[in-house]
């Protein structure tokens, strides 16, 4: 119990930190979606990597959201990645692993996957 | 679904694009009376008495984007495969509670799950909502609630990730012990 708190003022220091550091607004975004079909795709494991490897990353400068069903059930998983002044780039068929990848090649690197991308630009 | 902790998200999805603030998630499992009692009660924009009766019907909607709607369905299914049920209150304007038992011991009640991930994954907004998660086993009980974890964070939102994992982790460290393990 102790310990976790003391593990939580250590996650809000990095914030603290971070947003000293970066410009106001500025801010990459992760939405995963979590309709029925997104959950019985396995969308919650997508999420649970997501949230696993940005601590292991130490990124809080990253907001975390999700969404609804858009209609595109077939593909579920789906992740979206907005990084600041770039267009909405849809992952499609997500699973634990691909999600990790996205975080450290697309969030950290900014480069797109491009064989798992199933939209660009949508809204 | 496979896991209690599923058909609870897909709840707490409910709520949430119902416009809830405040949710309360209690999970009461009595040996006892070999039961389970799961209830979300939110403080969305509620049904009327029309909706209602339909929400359990697995082709009943309002979202555009697909025609089925399933969510209730499959809780509904799961309850009755375990000797349970579900029932459902909602008012326009104040909110809806879902309640479903099963028996306890039952051989095909799914098990808990990752209730870490669903209470993360709920959380994981840009709109706070205050969440409460009450779980009872026996005599033991835990507790987590969002406002809480907003005090000790102070500034810093929910929906950041290590924030949410953090959550993830804390909350199924706390459930281990309710189970009698010593924590992931």
């Amino acid at each position: 119990m102790i310990k976790s708190l003391e593990e939580l003022q250590k996650i809000k220091e990095a914030w603290l930190e971070a947003i000293s550091l970066r410009e106001a607004g500025q801010k990459a975004k992760i939405v995963v979606a979590m309709g029925t079909c997104g959950i019985a795709a396995g969308a919650r494991e997508v999420m649970s990597a997501i949230l696993d490897e940005l601590a292991k990353r130490r990124l809080t400068n990253v907001a975390v959201t999700q969404m609804g069903c858009i209609g595109l059930c077939a593909q579920e998983p789906l992740v979206d990645v907005i990084l600041p002044g770039k267009p909405r780039v849809t992952y499609g068929k997500v699973d634990a692993n691909k999600a990790r990848q996205i975080v450290g090649r697309h969030v950290v690197n900014g480069t797109v996957i491009s064989e798992w991308v199933v939209n660009r630009g949508g809204e | 679904m496979e896991e209690l902790a599923l058909h609870i998200l897909e709840l707490l999805e409910n709520a949430l694009v119902a416009g809830a603030h405040h949710i309360l998630i209690t999970m009461v499992e009595d040996e006892e009376r070999d039961q389970v009692t799961i209830e979300v009660q939110d403080d969305g924009r509620g049904m009327g008495p029309e909706a209602l009766q339909k929400v359990l019907d697995p082709f009943y909607t309002t979202r555009a984007t697909r025609k089925v709607g399933l969510g209730l369905p499959l809780l509904q299914a799961t309850a009755a495969q375990c000797e349970g049920n579900v029932t459902l209150e909602s008012r326009t304007g104040q909110g809806t509670r879902v309640s479903a038992t099963m028996k306890l011991s039952h051989p095909d009640l799914p098990p808990l799950g990752d209730m870490g991930a669903t209470i993360a994954t709920a959380l994981s907004r840009e709109e706070p909502v205050e969440l409460v998660y009450y779980h009872r086993r026996e005599h033991k009980e835990f507790k987590f609630s969002s406002t809480w974890l907003q005090f000790h964070l102070g500034e810093v939102p929910l929906n950041c990730g290590p924030v949410l994992d953090w959550v993830q982790r804390y909350i199924n460290k706390g459930l281990a012990e309710l189970y009698g393990g010593e924590g992931k």
